[in-house]
């Protein structure tokens, strides 16, 4: 059939290609000074108490984030779709602007907040990367998260199936968390995903701000002295994401035959 | 319709007025906006503040005027606006043939799983991991190059960098096509299977389907979804700066680069300024974006 060799050629490319550097990567990571291979890089991640409570850290910061995401993010999505769709533009543009406003940008302002007004409010907001960096990761994420969970009500009938739940007697929370939010459940679980990924990964505003402290940072940090650790970090927490988020997609998938 | 919704059990109440009712809808918007307001416009605040004064705090477009004309600064934007716009068509039309590839395959089977989950990592695997990765791979001791190099191309012989815009650009495609994958499912998964089989019964071939019928709903969808690529490459810092080292010219290298405040004092104002201008920059792409949503929306039943 013609339609099975495009989807043959297109996944045989994005597999060489998305796979290529990761397979290169590690190959790098098994690389030892002498020419061989072997898993001193791997083994030094083990045995370094500073990048683990890095990773405990940024760890917390990625849950926190992810849930005040989609606190934020989906009650609002739906409320525009079923109440007011006349500013549904107006906030679109509104999700738009945390793209528009580039990280450097934004941590060059927090910098400047950071450095110059010491009230005790501040001060206390700065004083651990977990209350400092996770409201503006949370800003970082939104755009991407409103659209896909945007993008996934404009597939279901939230209309119908709000207005179906209400006659059931259910009221709007319930109708929200009981029918709205399993039928978008891959468009939550994505923006999930990326917030996950985006706070192990992001390291300008973190690394701008100084907290040094948070995975992504110390992984650079780490690049510096050590780029076969660095590598092998990479890889690890990549991996070490991937299969998190793999889990939740079978569990996910699981809840949904029950 | 909407009465269903609003009210179920109130058959006795009086419907309130429409303001009212439209001003009690408004308040569900508040913690969305307030929360944007505050961590959004913050920064934003102190930017645009720092941008418009000189460093001892008077007001000046003096460092707007220099981060718009001074040469290094305009070879900046050139190369920032080439890279986003080149990465995100690629990004665009590969992600879109990956994710149709992906839907059109059996629901919950591990390949849309791993898809899927994978796209969610790699979107934001981007900055200095990516750049590590792409060293390993393309570098002069790296892996594909030995590769290549066993099997008789020698790509560093023929003029190939990583740390060269197209090193660059192949770099920015790894995080680009990922990211069209997460935002164009949803919109690919909307198709109705009746269109194409009405499409079909009328005699219509795939090509006709496409056309006429699935591209012109998805355009909305198409179309935004490449301009936040254009968006997020433009943004993109940390990968660069890790594969290039500031060789390639680029807003955010310059910025950084004036506000480390390494080059000559008074230099970070300039940076702000050239914050600024770029925030500038997308946001007129973003809004020819809405105005030309808001034509294609037609289309779409919300």
């Amino acid at each position: 059939m013609r339609r099975r060799r495009w989807r043959v050629v297109v996944l045989a490319l994005a597999a060489v290609y998305f796979l290529l550097p990761l397979f290169a990567a590690a190959e790098f990571s098994l690389r030892t000074p002498g020419g061989g291979y072997g898993l001193a890089n791997w083994l030094a991640i083990a045995s370094d108490p500073v990048l683990l409570a890095a990773l405990g850290t940024s760890l917390q910061i990625a849950v926190i984030t992810a849930v005040l995401v989609l606190v934020l993010v989906v009650p609002t999505a739906v409320w525009v779709r079923l109440r007011l769709p006349s500013v549904a533009g107006l906030l679109e543009t509104a999700t738009i602007l945390p793209i528009v406003v580039p990280p450097v940008v934004m941590a060059a302002g927090i910098a400047f907040v950071q450095a110059n007004l010491n009230t005790p409010l501040f001060n206390a907001l700065f004083s651990s990367p977990i209350s400092a960096l996770t409201p503006f990761y949370v800003v970082l994420a939104v755009p991407f998260a409103y659209r896909a969970v945007d993008n996934g009500l404009a597939a279901v009938p939230l209309r119908t199936l709000v207005e179906a739940a209400r006659n059931l007697g259910a009221g709007l929370p319930t109708a929200l968390l009981r029918v709205v939010l399993p039928a978008i459940r891959s468009a939550v679980l994505g923006s999930a995903f990326l917030t996950l990924a985006l706070v192990l990964g992001e390291v300008v505003i973190a690394r701008i701000l100084l907290y040094t402290n948070t995975f992504p940072v110390a992984v650079v940090v780490v690049g510096q002295s050590q780029a076969g650790v660095s590598v092998a970090l990479t890889l690890a927490s990549l991996v070490l994401t991937w299969l998190l988020l793999l889990l939740v997609s079978f569990a996910g998938g699981r809840r949904r035959v029950s | 319709m909407t009465d269903l919704l609003d009210a179920p059990h109130t058959d006795a109440d009086p419907a309130p007025p429409r303001a009212a009712r439209r001003g009690r809808a408004l308040l569900g918007l508040v913690p969305f906006t307030a929360y944007l307001l505050v961590f959004l416009g913050g920064p934003l605040y102190f930017v645009i503040s720092g941008a418009l004064s000189d460093p001892d705090g008077q007001p000046t477009i003096a460092n707007v005027v220099a981060a718009l004309t001074e040469p290094q600064y305009r070879a900046a934007f050139a190369g920032s606006i080439g890279i986003s716009a080149v990465t995100a068509a690629i990004g665009a039309v590969f992600g879109t043939f990956l994710a149709q590839a992906v839907v059109t395959s059996r629901p919950g089977s591990p390949l849309r799983r791993i898809v899927s989950t994978a796209s969610g990592v790699l979107a934001y695997f981007g900055g200095v991991p990516l750049a590590f990765a792409w060293i390993a791979a393309l570098g002069q001791t790296g892996l594909a190059t030995l590769w290549l190099r066993s099997a008789g191309i020698d790509l560093y012989a023929a003029g190939f960098r990583i740390d060269s815009l197209t090193g660059l650009t192949l770099a920015y495609v790894y995080f680009q096509v990922p990211l069209m994958v997460i935002l164009v499912t949803p919109a690919l998964e909307g198709l109705q299977p009746q269109w194409r089989e009405a499409a079909e019964n009328l005699g219509a071939s795939a090509w006709d389907y496409w056309r006429h019928v699935a591209l012109p709903v998805l355009a909305p969808a198409l179309a935004g979804a490449t301009l936040v690529l254009f968006g997020n490459a433009f943004a993109a810092y940390a990968t660069a700066l890790a594969l290039t080292s500031g060789f390639i010219p680029l807003v955010p290298t310059a910025i950084a680069s004036a506000l480390s405040g390494n080059v000559l004092a008074g230099r970070q104002n300039v940076g702000l300024a050239l914050g600024l201008t770029m925030v500038v920059v997308i946001a007129v792409v973003m809004v020819a974006y809405l105005l030309l949503q808001r034509r294609a929306a037609r289309w779409i039943a919300r």
